[in-house]
């Protein structure tokens, strides 16, 4: 597939910010029980503004693969049948639940909902954040499935596709929760830096295993079941176009096999090894700068993830096309 | 219920372009305005189709066939691409099971290209929305039109007969019985879309002579031996009645 960078972007900078909401919900579980110290309002209300800025970036970028933007209202219509339908749902409302958790901590706005005794579980922020996190899964899993639901695209029909965008969304998510929060509240850096090293290496475990499993692809389409032709010898002399055309646009990425392999290592090294290197050298020297570094490696492999994500896959309609 | 499909016999497809030209120029003078073309006369012309005609060739030299293979929209029954439409500008007829695109509603997001495996829709770079065959809807039933011309543009140009249209649901029909007689049959099975539109298979006229055939099995003579030759001393009929 031709790798569109407005879904790259789309897909990275709302998984950063449904990962970096899902790390402040995590310290507000955490310092509810009394197993982290709960940070100021202002700290959650600027970090939800952070998250929610991700996903606004996130959306603006979604709109430049349409060609139609100004009837992009429509989209929601068929969530009954159509996944992309849904994250046009989902990630609005998701967005609207960040923005009002984030503000109601800002406000100090929080009575708790069960009564002056009830445990912190009935906070208003923290029944909002709880439908966040649900909104949050919900959309990883909208996302994940426009890509897993295609199931001749056999490369991405499987689900680690939708376990690869939550595991990927959260690491980062994490690793920016890690920064943010060394400015902010010193004391949660440890505890951020450690889940971020902890779901970076669970998400190198099932990219991996995607990795290994498209390796080892057999394609159910040949050019024999494509246009029927039972032999083993076709040759493809013409293609019905001379000057190309939109199959030959849209479904190749135009680069070499060897360009597609580096960019597997680039960011088989730049999303994995590298920012955990960074977070761990960041984290002992309560250095800023380093989990910065961490944080920016990080996306920018990501986006070459996301980039191999699309050209990797083959789509059965470049069997008709044989000489691109 | 109705399904309209095209059924396209490859054993008589010449590869001529004649179906493509004819698409195109219907379609491009429509209602659903022009298909775009891009540099028309540049060295790298490209545009929209419906339809386009491809050329495979097929086994080793010498013993080569060439296979012309016209390919549009299949009009699956189940159709990939209708479902992950997140407008519902894609959508297939219930009336007659043509797969249209409402022009005015879709975005142009191209998620139905990448549902379809056969590589049928095709996004207008001018008019930003997704195109495809209609199988000619605003001609088939256009009653202005003499009824031997509501047939798609395709169908009425192809000069070898190439492309049948009809209703394959219909078991009269003429579609119904080619692909029944002649074997037909669809692209890409395995991903159990039921493509409606069918495609003849090759083939090969052949008839095949045994040895024997060319003698008379049932010839008198050799079945019971020569006639018996005349005696020529004995009396004969005549002989006895020629008093």
């Amino acid at each position: 597939m031709h790798p569109a960078f407005s879904v790259i972007f789309l897909t990275t900078l709302i998984g950063a910010g449904q990962g970096l909401f899902l790390a402040l919900m995590t310290v507000q579980a955490y310092a509810d029980i009394g197993a982290l110290p709960l940070p100021a309002g202002s700290y959650f209300g600027a970090n939800s503004m952070i998250a929610l800025a991700l996903l606004v970036a996130g959306l603006v970028a979604s709109f430049f693969h349409l060609g139609r933007p100004e009837r992009a209202w429509r989209s929601a219509a068929m969530w009954r049948t159509s996944w992309l339908s849904r994250e046009v749902i989902v990630l609005p409302i998701f967005m609207g639940l960040v923005f009002v958790y984030g503000l109601l901590h800002y406000l100090g706005y929080n009575p708790n909902l069960f009564g002056e005794n009830a445990p912190p579980q009935g906070e208003l922020t923290y029944l909002v954040g709880l439908l966040g996190v649900i909104a949050a899964f919900a959309l990883f899993i909208c996302t994940g499935m426009i890509y897993g639901c295609l199931k001749f695209l056999q490369e991405w029909s499987t689900p680690l596709t939708p376990i690869n965008y939550t595991l990927f969304g959260i690491a980062s998510g994490f690793t920016l929760a890690t920064v943010l929060t060394a400015g902010m509240a010193p004391e949660l850096v440890k505890f951020y830096g450690g889940w971020a090293i902890a779901f970076t290496v669970l998400a190198f475990f099932t990219r991996g295993a995607s990795l290994i499993r498209n390796q080892r692809i057999k394609h159910r389409s040949t050019l024999a079941s494509a246009i029927g032709v039972r032999h083993a010898q076709i040759q493809q002399k013409a293609q019905g176009a001379m000057g190309g055309s939109f199959n030959t646009r849209e479904y190749f990425h135009g680069k070499t096999a060897a360009f597609l392999k580096s960019i597997k290592w680039v960011f088989l090294v730049l999303v994995f090894p590298l920012p955990i290197l960074l977070l761990v050298l960041g984290l002992q020297n309560d250095s800023g700068a380093l989990l910065g570094l961490a944080f920016v490696t990080q996306y920018v492999g990501l986006l070459a993830e996301r980039w191999f994500f699309f050209a990797q896959a083959k789509h059965p309609q470049n069997l008709y096309y044989q000489t691109i | 219920m109705t399904q309209l499909a095209l059924v396209i016999d490859l054993n008589v497809c010449v590869g001529c372009h004649a179906c493509v030209t004819n698409c195109k120029q219907w379609n491009t003078s429509g209602s659903a305005g022009p298909l775009v073309d891009e540099r028309p006369y540049g060295k790298d012309p490209t545009g929209t189709f419906f339809n386009r005609v491809q050329t495979f060739e097929v086994g080793e030299f010498p013993h080569t066939e060439t296979v012309h293979f016209p390919k549009s929209c299949l009009h699956c029954e189940d159709p990939p691409c209708v479902p992950v439409c997140p407008t519902g500008a894609s959508y297939k007829r219930k009336e007659d099971g043509i797969v249209l695109v409402d022009y005015d509603k879709c975005i142009g997001c191209k998620y139905c290209t990448w549902a379809c495996p056969y590589g049928a829709r095709e996004i207008d770079e001018k008019q930003q929305v997704m195109k495809k065959c209609t199988l000619c809807v605003d001609r088939i039933y256009d009653e202005t039109l003499p009824e031997a011309e509501r047939k798609p543009a395709c169908v009425l140009a192809c000069p070898t007969s190439a492309r049948l249209f009809g209703d394959v649901h219909d078991p009269e029909s003429e579609v119904s019985a080619a692909i029944r007689e002649q074997g037909g049959y669809p692209l890409m099975p395995e991903w159990g879309t039921q493509p409606s539109n069918h495609y003849l298979p090759r083939r090969k006229t052949k008839m095949k002579i045994h040895k024997d055939e060319l003698v008379r099995t049932d010839n008198p003579l050799k079945k019971e031996g020569h006639l018996p030759k005349v005696d020529e001393n004995e009396n004969f009929l005549e002989d006895t009645a020629s008093w």
